[in-house]
């Protein structure tokens, strides 16, 4: 049975007196903060100091998934090794192929767009990171990934893999990144249907196989399978870049608008690894290749582009 | 008998175990059960020990939980204060309870503990109004019985 009193004469209750003032003082206080966070962002320093002092206990709770991960790999047998080596270098053959064309084609478009005098395309930079096995929250759609300002990650910088868009970071700690899927109820991308250019905007639904098009009108032209790519409105995601393909499009007569959605291109709850992009519009890079350690993060973003391609 | 040395110390310990044991990868139907377990040791140390799991060490946890999952800073420690505040006022009271009655009490508190959550995310424009929310209630409150039982064994001097 619980003790009424614990022993000695060191028991004494709360002073009761005090115990609301002091329950109201720290809820002030919280309130005071979660104002200061969600109101005006003004806590990107307490919020990167917390940030890395979860990071060792983040790690941890990693560990048991990066040890397993390391043990298969070094338990592998150099038959498997020889056969996936073999697969690999078959892929890169193909690869190179099709980017022999790809670069032809490449700098047609540059030449065609300079006839037409547009924008060139912007530059991009690729860094892979690890998506860490922490799970954040049940009800959202977040991952931590194990790269952070450190890095030169920067909030809202698109994340992809290798079928298109996982989502952007929301917070960015010093060592690590929270990126939001696009399959979380508060995030949207605004799209284009590939096949006709119609552009609208697809929303997560909290269910990672699913992508809603709450905003087309009845009439619009969409079918099943068609490929939804990023439209490049917004400023956060470069256009062209996959999205999803329409799975279902229902048209209720006594509706204005019809039901569509969509399944996401990347494998948003399966990915273990992904890309982290910069792109020219959000930031300039310096010309070298190395990473450069953290590019100014807060770049306006409709800065102007520079006219010259790369 | 709940005596130890460095009631602090063991708070931070047992709170950083539970914080683990929050994120700690599952299965998505195991995740979805999960309870609020450092809610459930602030709320033990809140009964069992209150001059070490006082009201500031239920804010630190919350905030802890905040900066640890990503959320608005301070939703959880509000949650936690306010959950910690009742079982400080009531504290002698509810050890007396029989462990069903406790039980039932916890269940009471992690309700009101989601649904300030619940108010919360719908006031900072996360609304997630899905039937699951409401799960690790009813979870944690299961759990209460073994988690006392754990901790007193855990914590008794012999």
């Amino acid at each position: 049975m619980p003790a009424l009193r614990e022993p000695g004469a060191r028991y004494a209750p709360p002073r009761v007196s005090t115990l609301g003032l002091r329950a109201l003082v720290l809820i002030a206080l919280s309130i005071g903060l979660m104002v200061a966070d969600h109101r005006q962002q003004g806590l990107a320093m307490i919020r990167s100091g917390l940030s890395a002092a979860a990071w060792p206990l983040q790690m941890l709770v990693h560990s048991p998934v990066a040890a397993w991960d390391w043990l298969s790999a070094a338990t592998r047998t150099r038959h498997e090794l020889l056969a996936e080596n073999e697969l690999l270098r078959n892929a890169a053959r193909e690869n190179d192929l099709k980017l022999l064309r790809f670069e032809a084609i490449e700098q047609e478009n540059e030449r065609l767009r300079r006839l037409v005098s547009a924008a060139p395309r912007d530059a991009e930079r690729v860094q892979a990171a690890t998506v860490l096995r922490v799970d954040l929250d049940r009800l959202r759609h977040r991952v931590l990934i194990d790269r952070g300002a450190r890095d030169g990650v920067s909030r809202g910088q698109p994340v992809i893999d290798a079928n298109g868009i996982v989502g952007q970071t929301i917070n960015v700690g010093p060592m690590a990144a929270e990126v939001i899927l696009l399959s979380d109820p508060t995030h949207a991308v605004p799209v284009q249907v590939e096949r006709n250019g119609l552009r609208t905007i697809a929303v997560g639904t909290g269910d990672s196989d699913r992508l809603t098009l709450p905003y087309l009108p009845r009439n619009a032209d969409v079918q099943a399978d068609d490929l939804l790519v990023s439209s490049g409105l917004g400023g956060v995601f470069p256009a062209g870049l996959p999205v999803g393909r329409i799975a279902e499009v229902k048209r209720d007569p006594s509706q204005p608008l019809a039901i569509v959605s969509a399944r996401p291109a990347a494998a948003l709850d399966r990915d273990r690894e992904v890309l982290l992009l910069w792109s020219k519009a959000r930031v300039a890079l310096p010309e070298a290749e190395p990473p450069a350690p953290a590019a100014p993060a807060h770049e306006p973003r409709a800065k102007p582009r520079p006219a010259a391609p790369r | 008998m709940i005596d130890i040395r460095s009631p602090r110390l063991t708070l931070l310990g047992v709170g950083l175990v539970a914080l683990v044991l929050s994120a700690v990868p599952l299965p998505h139907v195991l995740d979805l059960l999960r309870p609020d377990f450092l809610l459930l040791i602030v709320v033990w140390f809140a009964l069992m020990l209150p001059r070490a799991g006082g009201l500031s060490a239920a804010w630190t946890a919350g905030l802890a939980l905040d900066a640890f999952h990503g959320v608005v800073l301070g939703e959880n420690a509000l949650a936690f204060v306010v959950v910690a505040f009742l079982v400080h006022r009531f504290h002698l009271r509810m050890r007396m309870y029989p462990l069903s009655q406790q039980g039932i009490v916890v269940f009471l508190l992690l309700l009101l503990y989601q649904f300030l959550l619940f108010w919360i995310d719908g006031v900072t424009g996360h609304p997630v109004n899905a039937l699951v929310r409401w799960l690790p209630v009813l979870t944690g409150a299961l759990l209460w019985p073994v988690l006392t039982g754990f901790l007193g064994r855990l914590l008794t001097r012999h």
